[in-house]
C-alpha cells in the first residue's frame, strides 16, 4: 500500500519540485528502491555505496529515526509517513 | 543570586511579568542569565534581538565577519548604513539601542577549536547561530565537554530545524542526530524569513530554559517547511555509541572540524 513520503528541498529537483510523493514498499529498503525507480537520483545521497544509509541524512517513519527501528529493514504500514531529512547548516 | 527589579525594568518587562509562567521571578532569572549567540547573521539576528528584548542580563555575540549588502535581505541586526562594518560592532549598536540596560559582550573573532573553550566558558546557555558544519560540530562537542546546553538552529533554502541539546549522558547531542556531515549543498537562498522563524524559536527555547517553563525541544527536532508553512516534529534519541556523549566517549578533545567535514584545515 502506498505511503506518503516527505522530501527535503534538496531532493525535490528529482521529483519535479514535489515535496510530498507516494511510494510503495513493505520495508524502507523496498520503498527507497521504488522511489528511485519513479524518481531516478532521489536516493543517491540517501543510500551509501555499501548499501546502508548515509549518516548525514536521516529517514523517519512517522517521528522515529529508522536507525533505531530496523534501519533499511524497518517495516512500513498503511498510514505511515516516511520523511527524508538531511543535515543542514545554513544560518 | 536574586536581584530586585528597578522601576525601569518593571515597566519595560511588564508584559512578560504579567505572564503567570514568568512573573517577577522569571524576569529576575532572565536578568541574571548569561546567553551567548555564536553568529550574528540570519539566525543570530532575530535570536539575539529577542533575547535582548526579553531582558537577558548578559548577552554575548561572536562573529568574525563584515556586513555585506546581500546580508541585509535577512540579517536584521544590520542596516544599510552598516555595510562594510564589523558585524559585532553593528550588532552591538542595534542590541544596545534596543536594550540599553543589558550588558552586551562582543567577541570579534572566528569561533575555532583554539578559542572555543575560552569563548564558551562564561555562558549559561549557548545558541548555535553559525552557518557551516565545522562550526556546528565544534559548538556541539565543546558545549558537551563543558556541560552547557546548546540551542541549535539551522536552515537551508525554505527549510529549518531547531532543537535543544543538553549536556550529559542519556540525552542526545548533535552527533546523535547527524553522526557525519554531508558535503555542503549548492549555495542557494535562503528565504529571508526562514532564519527569522528558526532564530526566534531558538530565542524562545533559551528563554524557556532560563525561566524553567514549558516543554523545551530536548529530544525533539522541530522541522519547518516554510513553503508549506508546515511544522513537523521527530524524535532525537540518545546514541549510546556516540563518540562525544555516549557511554564510552572516544572524542574527548576538540578535533580538526574542517577535516572532519572534508574541508581544508584552517590555519589556527
Amino acid at each position: 500500500m502506498p505511503v506518503s513520503v516527505k522530501l527535503p528541498s534538496i531532493l525535490r529537483k528529482h521529483t519535479g519540485g514535489e515535496a510530498k510523493v507516494e511510494a510503495d514498499g513493505a520495508t524502507i529498503r523496498e520503498l527507497l528502491a521504488n522511489l528511485e525507480k519513479t524518481y531516478p537520483g532521489v536516493t543517491e545521497n540517501v543510500i551509501a555505496e555499501d548499501g546502508g544509509l548515509h549518516r548525514f541524512i536521516n529517514v523517519y517513519v512517522n517521528d522515529e529515526d529508522v536507525r533505531y527501528l530496523g534501519s533499511l529493514e524497518t517495516p512500513i504500514k498503511e498510514g505511515d509517513t516516511v520523511s527524508i531529512l538531511p543535515a543542514i547548516a545554513g544560518g | 543570586m536574586s536581584i530586585d527589579l528597578t522601576e525601569g525594568q518593571a515597566r519595560r518587562y511588564a508584559r512578560q511579568i504579567s505572564l503567570i509562567e514568568i512573573g517577577i521571578d522569571g524576569q529576575r532569572k532572565l536578568i541574571d542569565s548569561k546567553v551567548l549567540c555564536i553568529g550574528t547573521g540570519g539566525l543570530g539576528s532575530p535570536a539575539s534581538m529577542y533575547l535582548a528584548a526579553a531582558g537577558v542580563g548578559t548577552l554575548g555575540i561572536v562573529d568574525f565577519d563584515v556586513v555585506e549588502e546581500s546580508n541585509l535581505q535577512r540579517q536584521i541586526l544590520h542596516s544599510t548604513a552598516d555595510v562594510g562594518r564589523r558585524k559585532v560592532e553593528s550588532a552591538v549598536d542595534t542590541l544596545r539601542a534596543l536594550s540599553p540596560t543589558i550588558e552586551v559582550v562582543a567577541t570579534d573573532a572566528r569561533f575555532t577549536r583554539a578559542n572555543a573553550f575560552e569563548i564558551l566558558e562564561p555562558w549559561d546557555i549557548v545558541l548555535d547561530c553559525t552557518d557551516n558544519f565545522p562550526a556546528r560540530y565544534l559548538a556541539n562537542d565543546a558545549t558537551q565537554m563543558l556541560g552547557k546546553p546548546l540551542v541549535h538552529g539551522s536552515i537551508y533554502q525554505f527549510e529549518g530545524q531547531a532543537t535543544v541539546f543538553m549536556p550529559g549522558r542519556d540525552t542526545p547531542c548533535y552527533r546523535c542526530l547527524f553522526p557525519r556531515p554531508p558535503r555542503t549543498g549548492p549555495p542557494a537562498g535562503p528565504f529571508g524569513v526562514l532564519p527569522g522563524i528558526v532564530g526566534c524559536a531558538q530565542a524562545a527555547e533559551a528563554i524557556k530554559l532560563i525561566v524553567g517553563i514549558g516543554e523545551p525541544l530536548v529530544g525533539r527536532l522541530l522541522i519547518v517547511d516554510g513553503l508549506a508553512m508546515e511544522f513537523q516534529e521527530v524524535k532525537i534519541r540518545w546514541d549510546a555509541d556516540c563518540p562525544v556523549c555516549g557511554k564510552e566517549p572516544t572524542v574527548t578533545e576538540l578535533i580538526d572540524y574542517e577535516a572532519f567535514c572534508g574541508l581544508p584545515s584552517r590555519d589556527e
